[in-house]
């Protein structure tokens, strides 16, 4: 119809309609479109920081769960109390420092103390003591380097010593009660491993020192006082200092023929059951225990338990508490939000004041309150999460509510009701998905606050995880709380993992939320 | 303006009530646990008895409220200072977690405000980028590993400070404010201030640049003011608008103080009690601990609101 009309206004003929018999359509997209998703992908993909710190969180999954995967089944249970509170040791890398050494300075009587058990694990019975100096290739050496210091500069007589000392071996020589069978069983295995295992017992006399105390198998060599090494000179016991060639004197125990003794009868009856006390290097006895030698890349914890493995489970729980309320918030929060923005009026109000007044109180007051009634019935796992979603979805509604009340007046949605769509289908096929990208940002953002105060609350004794399976990364720090000057190896691990993944997750939430809202690039709100 | 502000207290108090009424319930229904000692146990007994204790909790509540409201009591510590009324045992400890929050947020705002500043001014530069960085790492790395790296280093490494936890008010002499008692707040407080200056040196950043790009800076520069007289008067006046409130709230929130640096350097401050409340089950404490907590957050939030509606005139009240 108004081609004619505009027909009858052209006077000229020699016009002619370009497109006349030709029914016009909207052009084929040349190129491929993108959509929300793939977009939002894309820019996050540029963005360096992000990337960076999506590869650390995927690195340190992997470690979560390789590494529990890795460790013998054995390894995971074995739980040394000699060997807790130590540092990173692993024979493969022993010589790169991975020797689970401490640094400390040492008088001339510690120092002789620590290189003695070097020298008594190197004893054999045709040459019973070796000098210092030949002791320091030995294996069982724990004193790894030392160099002595200039003492003039502190007014000190007395000599002083720099010295790495590796804890494990430092542990030395320990006495345990072992019955007649077991010890010809750690006969065998001594000589299959072409190992020593068992030394001689210490004499009892005015040398010995500390009888009863735990080092006690340690003071093999002659002792005067507060266990300074002696020498008798002419029946005179003469202190002596470290030098190199020093040849500590021993002070083994000797049956009535002047052999050296292995073991002596404690009690019980027949062959069988008779109980000996022998004194052995630990080292070796552990490896006769465990098959093993103690490889702790990250050490052990204060228990003893192996910290890599503890840590790889500790990520775990973490990570899956924060990654189950993150979820279950996404949900209430995603449903609450969404009836409280769509319909608002009396609906909002009431719903509103509900949420405010949850939100109001105190995070840490609704966390001991679950514990308090709950943590006996339910288990202190169950009642965290029922804490962090008690509260935890508020925000996330607030969010999807403001979306909800942005879109429920737009036009489309408008066009959608007049079609005849139902109240359900507007809320979740045409308005949800418009609030998708704050709602995933969002979510992330709660894994890093889940982890930060789950470990807080593990730290301040309130949540208590921790048990012989499970750890949790609050769990080792709050072990290691009261101890860990002495034992820096026990805090440091954890807190590396717990900031690196603080980091990584709020820049990668932060990516998210660029790549899903450009508009907000660079506010940090 | 006034019907706002009444609005918003109506509002305040109305939560307060519900609040403070679910947690009186839920800690009064939890089991108490008894001294060992038998004289102990005969006394708090025949108090209870005649504090109502064993009442029906409907008239426990009662009780509660009109002690409250006739004689400030609110309940009494059977735990930690036997039979001490609960407002003074936490009466006492207030002090030390304010004086490490205030000495804490005083170091903090200058120093985060200034950083946040030059930060805006040099954007995109490489100062900008280093100081954007740190932010991002301070920001996020927990207040406890701070604590840690303080104390290792300051105190365990260099021995810059003569111990690592706060000293008792007998060993620095008998003071909160003496010379001695500020030398072993050194690392509590430098351990909260980290993340504090990081924070506000990324708000002060990201309102100052936004405020630094607006239109009317343009006119200040166009009418003849150089760029550090711009920036001062018309950019950095605007930019506080959003900052002032929060650290209004800061200084609110410096009562409720931080558990977990109290933990650690051994504060003898309200969360300390709060853990200790928890451990020795004194449910009384525990109660006015939350009420405690409850009330300072509903205080900075509505502080917050209204300050905003002082120092900007373009915000009308009770519109937004």
């Amino acid at each position: 119809m108004s081609k004619d009309v505009i027909k009858t206004n052209v006077v000229d003929d020699r016009f002619t309609f370009a497109h006349e018999g030709v029914e016009l359509h909207d052009h084929k997209l040349a190129t491929k479109s993108r959509g929300y998703f793939a977009d939002a992908f894309y820019r996050f993909t540029k963005n360096k920081a992000s990337v960076t710190a999506s590869i650390i969180i995927i690195i340190i999954i992997l470690f979560a769960v390789i590494v529990p995967i890795a460790t013998p089944r054995n390894v995971q249970t074995l739980m040394d109390p000699y060997y807790s509170k130590k540092g990173p040791r692993d024979t493969t890398f022993y010589r790169l420092g991975v020797d689970g050494a401490l640094s400390n300075v040492y008088t001339d009587r510690t120092i002789i103390y620590e290189l003695s058990k070097g020298v008594g694990a190197e004893f054999s019975e045709e040459k019973p003591v070796v000098t210092v100096a030949e002791s320091m290739d030995s294996y069982y050496q724990p004193v790894v380097k030392m160099k002595a210091y200039d003492t003039s500069v502190g007014g000190s007589r007395e000599n002083r010593f720099d010295a790495d000392v590796d804890q494990y071996l430092a542990v030395g020589f320990k006495y345990i009660a072992i019955e007649q069978h077991k010890f010809d069983v750690i006969r065998a295995f001594e000589e299959e491993h072409n190992i020593k295992i068992m030394y001689p017992l210490i004499a009892n006399n005015e040398y010995t020192y500390g009888q009863d105390s735990a080092d006690a198998a340690n003071f093999w060599y002659k002792t005067k006082g507060k266990a300074d090494p002696i020498k008798i000179i002419d029946g005179v016991p003469v202190i002596q200092k470290y030098n190199e060639n020093l040849v500590l004197e021993e002070n083994y125990m000797r049956d009535s023929h002047g052999n050296f003794v292995y073991r002596i009868y404690t009690g019980g009856g027949d062959s069988s059951t008779a109980q000996y006390r022998v004194r052995v290097l630990y080292y070796n006895y552990y490896r006769y225990l465990y098959g093993r030698e103690p490889n702790y890349l990250f050490g052990t914890d204060s228990q003893g338990y192996s910290m890599i493995y503890r840590l790889a489970t500790g990520i775990r729980l973490s990570l899956i508490v924060a990654v189950l309320v993150s979820s279950i918030n996404f949900v209430i929060g995603a449903l609450y939000g969404a009836v409280e923005g769509y319909y608002g009026g009396a609906t909002d109000l009431i719903m509103e004041r509900i949420s405010d007044i949850l939100a109001r109180v105190p995070f840490v007051v609704t966390i001991t309150l679950f514990q308090l009634h709950f943590a006996a019935k339910i288990g202190s796992f169950a009642s965290l999460m029922f804490a962090y979603v008690a509260t935890g979805w508020i925000g996330t509604a607030g969010a999807v509510r403001a979306q909800f009340y942005r879109f429920k007046n737009q036009e489309y949605v408008m066009a959608a009701r007049t079609l005849g769509a139902s109240n359900r289908r507007i809320m979740w096929k045409h308005i949800f998905p418009n609030t998708l990208g704050t709602l995933i940002t969002s979510s992330v953002l709660v894994i890093p606050s889940v982890i930060f105060s789950e470990s807080m609350l593990s730290y301040l004794g309130i949540v208590k995880l921790g048990g012989a399976k499970t750890t949790s990364l609050g769990t080792l720090l709050s072990d290691a709380s009261s101890i860990w000057m002495s034992y820096p190896s026990l805090m440091i691990f954890p807190a590396i993992i717990i900031s690196l993944l603080m980091i990584c997750f709020n820049l990668f939430g932060n990516g998210l939320r660029d790549a899903f809202n450009p508009t907000l690039r660079g506010s940090d709100q | 303006m006034v019907k706002y502000i009444l609005k918003r207290l109506g509002l305040m108090i109305f939560t307060f009530f519900v609040i403070i009424t679910i947690s009186f319930f839920l800690i009064r229904l939890l089991p108490q646990e008894m001294p060992q000692e038998a004289n102990l146990q005969a006394l708090i007994r025949a108090r209870w008895e005649a504090l109502g204790y064993n009442k029906p909790i409907i008239v426990q509540y009662g009780i509660y409220l009109k002690n409250i409201f006739t004689k400030f009591d609110f309940g009494t510590s059977w735990k930690i200072s036997i039979t001490k009324p609960a407002i003074e045992v936490m009466g006492e400890r207030i002090l030390p977690t304010v004086i490490v929050n205030l000495y804490s947020l005083l170091f903090s705002i200058p120093v985060g405000i200034g950083l946040g500043i030059y930060a805006a001014i040099k954007k995109n530069k490489w100062q900008d980028h280093v100081i954007s960085t740190l932010v991002i790492l301070f920001v996020s790395v927990p207040s406890y590993v701070y604590a840690f790296l303080v104390q290792y280093f300051i105190y365990f490494k260099w021995r810059l400070v003569p111990t690592n936890v706060m000293y008792s008010l007998a060993d620095a002499g008998g003071s909160y404010f003496s010379f001695k008692m500020f030398q072993s707040l050194i690392l509590p407080v430098l351990a909260l201030s980290f993340g504090e200056i990081a924070g506000l040196t990324r708000f002060t950043r990201a309102e100052l640049t936004e405020t630094l790009t607006s239109d009317y800076m343009l006119l200040a520069r166009t009418k003849g003011l150089t760029k550090a007289q711009a920036t001062t008067r018309h950019a950095l006046k605007n930019a506080m608008v959003p900052i002032l409130p929060s650290i209004i709230a800061s200084f609110i929130g410096i009562l409720g103080g931080s558990m977990i640096i109290e933990q650690i350097f051994s504060i003898p401050g309200i969360g300390n009690l709060y853990i200790m409340s928890i451990n020795q089950l004194d449910y009384d404490i525990f109660m006015l601990e939350s009420i405690f907590y409850t009330f300072i957050g509903l205080l900075a939030g509505i502080v917050i609101d209204i300050s905003y509606g002082f120092l900007d005139p373009r915000i009308k009240m009770g519109q937004r």
